[in-house]
């Protein structure tokens, strides 16, 4: 990026950080500690909570930009969640051995591969989806719902078409399964791989979107389109990459999502995405920083109330995005629009 | 009388169901700054949007540097050299101050030197260099739109109101700004409702009205003569603010 060095002015005020909602996550886990008791529980529930918040933030950081750079709803997003998870079959079937190798290294591989495929196919799918599907109904935002919705039926019969309509089981690999158990506590495995690539996409989006051309051209885009136009940018160009970029990412949520379930049905996405709808109005539609701290907090509100109250559980989501929207009728981290 | 870089021929252009311009016709020629007038409602905001490609012709053309590009994608009208300072202002709240024109700068890094220069334009885009834009002040938003304009070298500027908003003191600065963008060479066609701040700057001049030119010609003649003042803008000045 640009670099400015002499002229740009040593004594300058840093921009203010939003610390009342960038707090929320830590406050919760905090006031949860006494009220659930024991510490063991705690460190169960919050690490379940992790990372369930991390693959729902994974399923819904694209749809969030997607919808604030064009303003397109994509009631199909769920889909690509479903095939990103059916793409691993590509690969766990021929790949059995490393599933099944008692080394940490092969079985990282393994996973590693998964994502790459789903996301090729997600990435690949999402480009005929947005020529297709989206482009027609531009600023319409009843027949964007009414052909997305659409679009998700025919792709989930085409799942059962190509794949079955029967669910399908997978195994997790070897290195992932059981818990680690540290003290009374234990956490599961496979959750802590769920955080550590939660984090790193989140690290990786947060970094092309605060340090790069392309990510400032995004984010400018979400608040004034026609403005990026007229500095030069094509603004298409620009929302058919997020589009490809949204939906791989979902593919990426639906391997993670699909390991932990361990069974791959064609409406697992559709499923989720009550979940992935809520998080992206709490966290304020087109921000990324918002999705992330409402997926995690919609996670950990739904551990803790599960475990507390399990009567509750049910309505805890929406419980949870009242109260935001009451604090905040934006979401959480309202980003500035026309 | 240099050549024309920006011709309107006949330009006509409708919003939906409502007829907006019927045949706006005038000239920016190279090295000038060009004054587009008029009531409010004339249909100023309309031809630069029109110029830019924000909203389509419906009749007429527009030419730039001879080349026809009434019917290009905004992205590539800017492309051609054209930059534009909308009357909104439309700077990029979530992003800072530098953001700003980093993205304004589409060629690459921005030059220091050319920094430099906008800087000494307008000295508070240097103490808020890394605020975020949405904090700044309205008038201090419209001089990073213009900063905007001017990260890079253009053939013409379109500039939507600088000064409105403004207190008389900031009208001043900002007219003396605009004084040195133009002895920089700049080719400019401004808006201007402040008739005092327009007469000080124009070279030419074109009066809108009922969406046509009803008057073009230099400034110079237009100021001397206050009667013409009279008929063509009537009050319009002394109302708007
Ligand atoms: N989006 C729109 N939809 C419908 N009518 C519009 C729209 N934008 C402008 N108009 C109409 O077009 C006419 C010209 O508007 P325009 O904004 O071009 O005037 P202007 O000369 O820039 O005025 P001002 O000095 O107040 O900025 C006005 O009558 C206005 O009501
Ligand atoms: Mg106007």
């Amino acid at each position: 990026m640009t670099d400015l060095g002499a002229t740009t002015p040593a004594s300058l005020p840093a921009p203010r950080r939003d610390w009342a909602a960038l707090l929320l996550c830590p406050v919760l886990m905090a006031a949860a500690l006494p009220l659930v008791g024991s510490a063991s529980s705690w460190v169960t529930l919050t690490a379940a909570g992790l990372a369930m918040g991390m693959m729902i933030f994974l399923m819904a950081s694209g749809l969030t930009l997607v919808f604030g750079l064009m303003d397109v709803i994509n009631f199909g997003h769920g889909v690509f969640i479903s095939i990103g998870a059916y793409a691993m079959l590509l690969v766990l079937g021929p790949l059995a051995g490393w599933a099944e190798a008692d080394s940490l290294p092969l079985n990282l591989a393994l996973l590693a591969v998964c994502i790459v495929v789903a996301m090729a196919v997600t990435a690949a799918l999402g480009l005929v989806f947005e020529r297709v599907i989206i482009r027609p109904v531009y600023r319409s935002h009843l027949k964007q719902i009414l052909v997305t919705m659409g679009g998700m039926i025919v792709a989930e019969q085409a799942i059962h078409v190509v794949w079955g309509a029967s669910p399908v089981a997978i195994r997790l690999p070897e290195a992932f399964r059981g818990a680690i158990v540290i003290g009374d506590a234990a956490v599961e495995r496979y959750r802590v791989v769920a955080v550590a690539i939660g984090l790193v996409v989140f690290a990786g989006m947060s970094l092309v979107l605060n340090r790069t051309r392309l990510g400032l051209l995004i984010r400018a885009g979400v608040e004034n389109p026609e403005m990026v136009e007229a500095l030069g940018y094509r603004i298409r160009r620009l929302f058919v990459g997020v589009f490809v970029a949204g939906s791989a990412l979902a593919g990426l949520g639906g391997v993670m999502w699909g390991f932990y379930r361990q069974t791959l049905t064609a409406g697992m996405g559709m499923e989720v995405m009550v979940l992935v709808f809520i998080v992206i109005i709490i966290g304020g539609l087109g921000s990324v920083g918002g999705c992330f701290v409402g997926s995690l907090l919609v996670a950990l509100v739904a551990n803790y109330v599960g475990f507390l109250a399990p009567k509750l559980a049910l309505v805890s989501n929406i419980l949870v995005m009242a109260l935001v929207l009451a604090w905040r009728p934006q979401g959480l981290f309202p980003v500035a629009r026309r | 009388m240099s050549e024309p870089i920006l011709r309107l021929e006949g330009v006509e252009t409708r919003i939906g169901p409502y007829h907006i311009l019927h045949g706006v016709s005038f000239d920016v020629p190279a090295g000038e700054l060009t004054l587009l007038l008029g009531r409010n409602g004339a249909g100023k905001t309309t031809t630069l949007r029109t110029i830019m490609g924000l909203w389509r012709a419906s009749a007429g053309r527009v030419l730039f540097d001879g080349r026809d590009i009434t019917a290009l994608p905004t992205p590539d009208i800017a492309r051609a050299g054209l930059a534009y300072v909308p009357e909104s202002m439309a700077v990029f709240s979530d992003l800072t101050v530098r953001e700003n024109m980093v993205l304004a700068a589409r060629s690459g890094p921005l030059d220091s030197a050319r920094l430099d220069w906008i800087f000494g334009l307008f000295p508070a885009l240097r103490r808020f260099w890394q605020s975020r834009a949405g904090v700044l002040s309205g008038g201090q938003k419209q001089m990073l739109a213009i900063a905007r304009g001017l990260a890079e070298p253009r053939r013409l500027l379109l500039v939507d109101e600088p000064t409105k908003g403004l207190a008389p003191a900031m009208v001043r600065n900002m007219v003396e700004a605009f004084r040195q963008v133009k002895a920089a060479g700049e080719t400019i066609l401004l808006v201007e409702q402040n008739f005092h701040a327009a007469s000080a700057l124009g070279d030419d001049v074109a009066v809108m009205d009922n969406g046509t030119v009803v008057h073009s010609g230099p400034m110079r003649a237009l100021a001397a003569d206050a009667a013409l003042q009279q008929s063509l803008l009537g009050l319009s000045l002394d109302q708007h603010q």
